[in-house]
């Protein structure tokens, strides 16, 4: 069953990707001011949301399990962070190739820019931890406040473009006040946002198996040391 | 009332044994004088030039002499298992938590009054004439530093790389606070307008308010399970 949910996501999210990449390269026209480059904004902005929405859902999870005892709660907020982290740094590569073509510079200490590097080095942090902790129960109790303190920072990097002058483009989008982009060339950017969650969930769902696993041979391990 | 007095049983226990041994102070001015030195290796700088940084290389200091003594916040109860004994101690999680954190905020706070004056007199920075409000700015982010550092000593705790694990799991953590700090401190030594500033200070408070909240609701969790 599981199997077969991974295969008709990842076979949706190829079909919008591919259907989507052509609309995206051959019908929406150059932008004004940026030029050609500005469709990197199709695969940007969607990982973006993607992460973000990730290490939200990654904590109520990791939450979930603070309440609950379930090491497969812990197990999903890992693998949903693990695929959000993922996210995050393809938000931070395609933002630096655009920032190369616009700003003329691969990376500049803006904060908005600072602040996701903040939040990558503090889930970075997150998987170190996890690494270094044996047991399960102690792994998954203090992977999950970390989880909750890093989402509160996360906040911080929401709020950073209003707190901060920034170099960083003001919201285009329609749904943050932007208006800024034309509805033929806002559609597939949502399209693409579909199709990289349906991805996202094909990428968790393989990881969370693959956590189910490594519990069980860690279980049986330890259960062979114990004779 | 308890808690304020259970709280204070703690933080006396902790102050007291730091007076007696005095090694993680020792260790944290030494390494923060290590790092004074470092930077005038590193930078050669006319005064102007060192005054418009001068808030930055403090934050970068009290960070790092900071995590020193806030590394061995907890680390200490290993030996003889007291910290199991603390934990079954009528004492609850939050309230040890809250002692430790008070005494490891003294001892930052002498590190940063013996390496401010120095800072000072090496680099040729007067300080300010708001010399009071550069004060309020330390105790503010010294508190950021605290509570974070003292949360992630306590998570790291039983950790094998602890020492490695505590700076990099807190700095990247820490980063709103230190801006904050970094930002209101340079106002002040360079004597500019504090009023425009104003929202570091918001976020200074916000930091410390938030994550004293979140780190006392969430450390029985950390501590006991």
């Amino acid at each position: 069953m599981r199997l077969k949910i991974i295969l008709t996501l990842t076979l949706i999210a190829g079909l919008i990707l591919a259907w989507n990449l052509r609309r995206i390269f051959l019908q929406v026209p150059d932008e004004a001011n940026q030029g050609a480059i500005f469709r990197i904004i199709y695969f940007h902005v969607p990982a973006a949301i993607t992460s973000f929405t990730g290490f939200y859902i990654g904590m109520f999870s990791a939450v979930g399990y603070l309440i609950k005892k379930d090491l497969r709660l812990d197990s999903i907020a890992a693998s949903i962070n693990e695929v959000s982290l993922a996210f995050a740094s393809i938000t931070l590569v395609t933002g630096s190739i655009w920032g190369r073509i616009i700003w003329g510079i691969w990376w500049t200490w803006d904060p908005r820019l600072t602040s996701y590097f903040v939040c990558l080095l503090i889930y970075f942090g997150y998987f170190m931890l996890r690494r270094a902790i044996e047991d399960p129960n102690a792994r998954a109790r203090l992977s999950a406040v970390l989880s909750i303190f890093a989402c509160v920072d996360i906040v911080l990097v929401w709020k950073s473009i209003e707190w901060f002058r920034t170099q960083h483009p003001g919201p285009v989008l329609e749904i943050r006040g932007g208006g800024g982009m034309a509805p033929g060339m806002e559609a597939p950017l949502w399209w693409n946002f579909l199709a990289l969650v349906m991805l996202a969930a094909a990428l968790i769902l393989i990881r969370t198996r693959q956590e189910a696993m490594k519990l069980e041979i860690d279980a049986l391990r330890r259960h062979a040391h114990a004779f | 009332m308890k808690f304020l007095r259970q709280t204070l049983a703690i933080a006396a226990k902790d102050l007291r044994s730091e007076i007696r041994g005095k090694e993680a102070v020792n260790a944290s001015v030494s390494f923060a004088l290590v790092i004074l030195l470092l930077f005038s290796f590193a930078f050669d700088l006319e005064p102007e030039q060192i005054r418009d940084i001068a808030g930055g290389l403090l934050w970068l200091i009290f960070a790092f002499a900071g995590t020193l003594i806030l590394n061995r916040s907890f680390a200490r109860e290993l030996v003889n298992d007291c910290l199991d004994a603390l934990l079954a101690s009528p004492v609850s999680g939050a309230q040890l938590f809250f002692g430790k954190c008070l005494a490891n905020y003294v001892l930052i706070i002498i590190v940063e009054c013996v390496s401010l004056p120095v800072f000072a007199i090496f680099y040729d920075v007067r300080l300010p004439q708001r010399l009071a409000l550069l004060f309020l700015v330390m105790l503010l982010g010294t508190w950021g530093i605290t509570v974070i550092g003292t949360m992630f000593s306590a998570m790291t705790v039983n950790l094998r790389l602890r020492e490695l694990m505590l700076p990099t799991l807190i700095y990247p953590m820490l980063i709103p606070a230190l801006i904050g700090a970094i930002q209101l401190s340079r106002v002040l030594i360079t004597g500019g307008p504090l009023a425009e500033n104003f929202i570091w200070f918001r976020i200074l408070v916000a930091f410390n308010v938030i994550f004293t909240i979140l780190a006392l609701a969430l450390v029985e969790i950390v501590l006991v399970g």
